[in-house]
């Protein structure tokens, strides 16, 4: 029976390394996105690879109208449905701190927007009680800090979501992760200088071996776990006065 | 960013951009893959440069013929179409070369004698110039001469087509026999019929044993393809003495009694005995923090004892040198700056050390006064006027780039170094 991924964010380079890995073992997908261009290029190299189908819609986190369609297509699907969710966006703090309108989007792409889609497709995995959601939520969700704190709000909403889904939809046999990457080597990092950054490849292997093990919450790289174990301990008194 | 070449001799500063989709490629500057080119081909000081790494996708395949952007490397082209009985027709010695940079430097393979070079596979190059976007193809005369092999100087190569080789098996039937001096290994190639060849030599062979070695053959065999597993690592930078003479005598040794003295053939994975040293990942490292040269000429086949000669002044210099390859070329050859002529070409490496500098001058000179040429994509050392005379069609090649490209905007370290194109 065919196993569909729906992707939401497929132009980004985690999306494109998770894409490979299960095309070449024989997944379908649904690529959501806004560059229909740079997501064609990506179905065709799935295709090439491996998938039976790869299906280009054009998705905006920040028009929900543009969801309707997904879920129809959704509904249609035979077998499996998964979905991965690898939207978000991340301005420079000063640039929200000069432009606070600069805060909605942010937090639609990374939070609302994306659990207003799972939402919608939430009643249709239940139907057919299998199933996985990967959510890819942020190391920077688990504390405000100075350089990136409404990134990290919108993430930790999301992070919060995923794991009020993952409480509702455990009972019909539909299976939440929550992946929570430190820095990973791609275009939102480049030419940033970062701890302990992983590449999409090593964060996509990962994320397979937690899907396999269904694992609740993972960090990609593992060095993260017990680094946010920490920092969520520092007490606030003293975390308020920290930079990094 | 700081950034080098495979060599690690050389370094440039400067802005480097890793566009991850199509739309946001610029034109402002060279284009660069992984940077397997040893010296500074793939380098732009003070300037801007494009790595292309990130767009790497196979984006069609029909026929025999697959669409791939320009960052995809030649090992997943390999990995990918292997097990669907095709393999790339050309493949270099490292899977790491991307096909933008293949086609860049026109790059050849074991089998070169029998399948000519990269470039001649090629069938459509969508090219970003200074004026957009356009398809290019062989009937584009001027400007496909231009750009295959072309030192990525007519623009940013964005994909290609590529026409592959239906292959029957998916592993590769090796045979390899001892050498055990210079006449022997150059009759052992003359004589072959394999459609791949090349010969190791142990360049640290002197007096009789000069230029024994191992020749190896290969065809395409039977049984079922297996990708290999993953590579070993070398971790930091290689003590200075790890490649001293002794160690690297040894080396030699081991590796020309590996083959017994009857010879053998056996079966290896594809990725084996094309890539054999991908499977150390950053082998460069071993040549420690200075880096390494590798010198790499092509001579005319009247001009055989020209290279005996310079193996003789290399085997004599007592400048280590692990990794030393003889191939009998042939003719084939894709644009205007492309090395390939037919004839033998040599190919050693050398730690930088002022020692090496100046043996691979004289090594230039012999190939020159033989007529011969020498391969940009390992050089950093030559000097342009050499390079001129090397590459007869140079002339059409700058006229060629310079109206493709009139800002030279897409110039590199190595072409102001040989200054290939010129003034502005």
């Amino acid at each position: 029976m065919t196993d569909t991924w729906i992707i939401l964010g497929a132009t980004s380079a985690i999306a494109r390394a998770f894409i490979r890995k299960q095309a070449e073992a024989g997944a379908a997908f649904i690529l959501c996105g806004r560059d229909i261009v740079d997501m064609e290029a990506t179905a065709a190299d799935a295709t090439v690879r491996g998938a039976p189908e790869a299906t280009v819609m054009p998705i905006d986190m920040r028009d929900a109208a543009t969801f309707d369609a997904v879920i129809e297509a959704a509904k249609g699907l035979e077998g499996t449905i998964n979905c991965a969710v690898f939207v978000g966006s991340m301005p420079d703090q000063a640039e929200i701190d000069a432009d606070p309108s600069l805060i909605d989007g942010v937090v639609t792409d990374s939070f609302t927007g994306p659990a207003r889609f799972l939402t919608m497709l939430c009643p249709v995995m239940e139907a057919r009680e299998q199933g996985v959601v990967v959510g890819i939520s942020s190391v920077a969700g688990d504390r405000g800090r100075l350089n990136n704190y409404v990134y990290g709000a919108a993430k930790a909403g999301f992070t919060t979501y995923l794991s009020g889904l993952r409480n509702r939809m455990g009972r019909k046999g539909v299976h939440v992760m929550t992946v929570k990457p430190g820095p990973v080597d791609t275009a939102m990092t480049w030419g940033m200088k970062m701890p302990a950054m992983t590449t999409p490849e090593a964060a996509v292997e990962d994320i397979l071996k937690g899907v396999q093990k269904k694992r609740n919450v993972i960090y990609t790289a593992k060095i993260w776990f017990p680094i946010m174990t920490v920092i969520k301990l520092i007490p606030e008194p003293i975390f308020k006065k920290l930079s990094f | 960013m700081t950034y080098s070449g495979w060599g690690r001799a050389l370094t440039a500063d400067g802005e480097l951009a890793r566009p991850e989709r199509r739309a946001v490629v610029t034109a402002q500057g060279p284009a660069i893959g992984n940077r397997r080119s040893y010296g500074d081909a793939a380098l732009n000081d003070n300037g801007r440069a494009t790595d292309m790494t990130r767009l790497d996708r196979i984006i069609g395949f029909d026929g025999d013929i697959v669409h791939v952007e320009a960052g995809c490397t030649i090992a997943t082209l390999a990995r990918i179409f292997a097990p669907k009985g095709y393999l790339p027709a050309v493949m270099p010695g490292t899977g790491f070369a991307t096909v933008g940079g293949a086609i860049g430097m026109d790059v050849h393979g074991k089998n070169h004698h029998n399948d000519g070079s990269f470039g001649q596979h090629v069938t459509e190059i969508t090219l970003l110039g200074i004026d957009g976007t356009r398809a290019i193809t062989p009937a584009d005369e001027v400007i496909w001469k231009a750009t295959i092999g072309g030192l990525g100087q007519t623009g940013v190569i964005l994909s290609a087509k590529l026409r592959l080789k239906p292959i029957t098996g998916g592993q590769m039937r090796v045979t390899e026999r001892r050498v055990q001096n210079w006449d022997q290994h150059i009759e052992m190639l003359d004589a072959s019929t394999a459609t791949y060849c090349v010969g190791w030599i142990d360049a640290m062979a002197k007096g009789d044993a000069l230029g024994r070695g191992i020749v190896e053959e290969a065809e395409v065999g039977g049984g079922d393809y297996s990708a290999p597993k993953g590579a070993k690592k070398v971790p930091f930078d290689a003590p200075n003495f790890a490649l001293a003479a002794p160690i690297v005598n040894a080396f030699n040794e081991a590796y020309y009694r590996r083959v017994p003295a009857e010879g053998r053939t056996v079966d290896r994975r594809i990725e084996d005995f094309f890539f054999p040293l991908d499977k150390i990942h950053d082998w460069n490292r071993l040549y420690g923090k200075r880096g390494f040269h590798q010198f790499q000429c092509v001579v005319p086949l009247a001009q055989v004892d020209a290279l005996k000669s310079m193996l003789s002044a290399i085997a004599s210099s007592g400048l280590a040198s692990p990794l030393a390859v003889l191939k009998r070329m042939g003719a084939g050859r894709g644009g205007y700056m492309s090395f390939p002529m037919e004839g033998y070409t040599l190919a050693v490496d050398f730690p930088a050390r002022d020692a090496a500098a100046e043996l691979i001058a004289e090594l230039i000179s012999l190939a020159d006064a033989a007529g011969g040429r020498v391969y940009l994509a390992k050089d950093s050392l030559a000097s342009g006027g050499v390079i001129k005379s090397m590459y007869p069609e140079h002339s059409e090649w700058s006229e060629a780039v310079n109206e493709a490209d009139p800002d030279h905007r897409f110039e590199t370290d190595m072409t102001r170094r040989l200054n290939l194109r010129g003034a502005k």
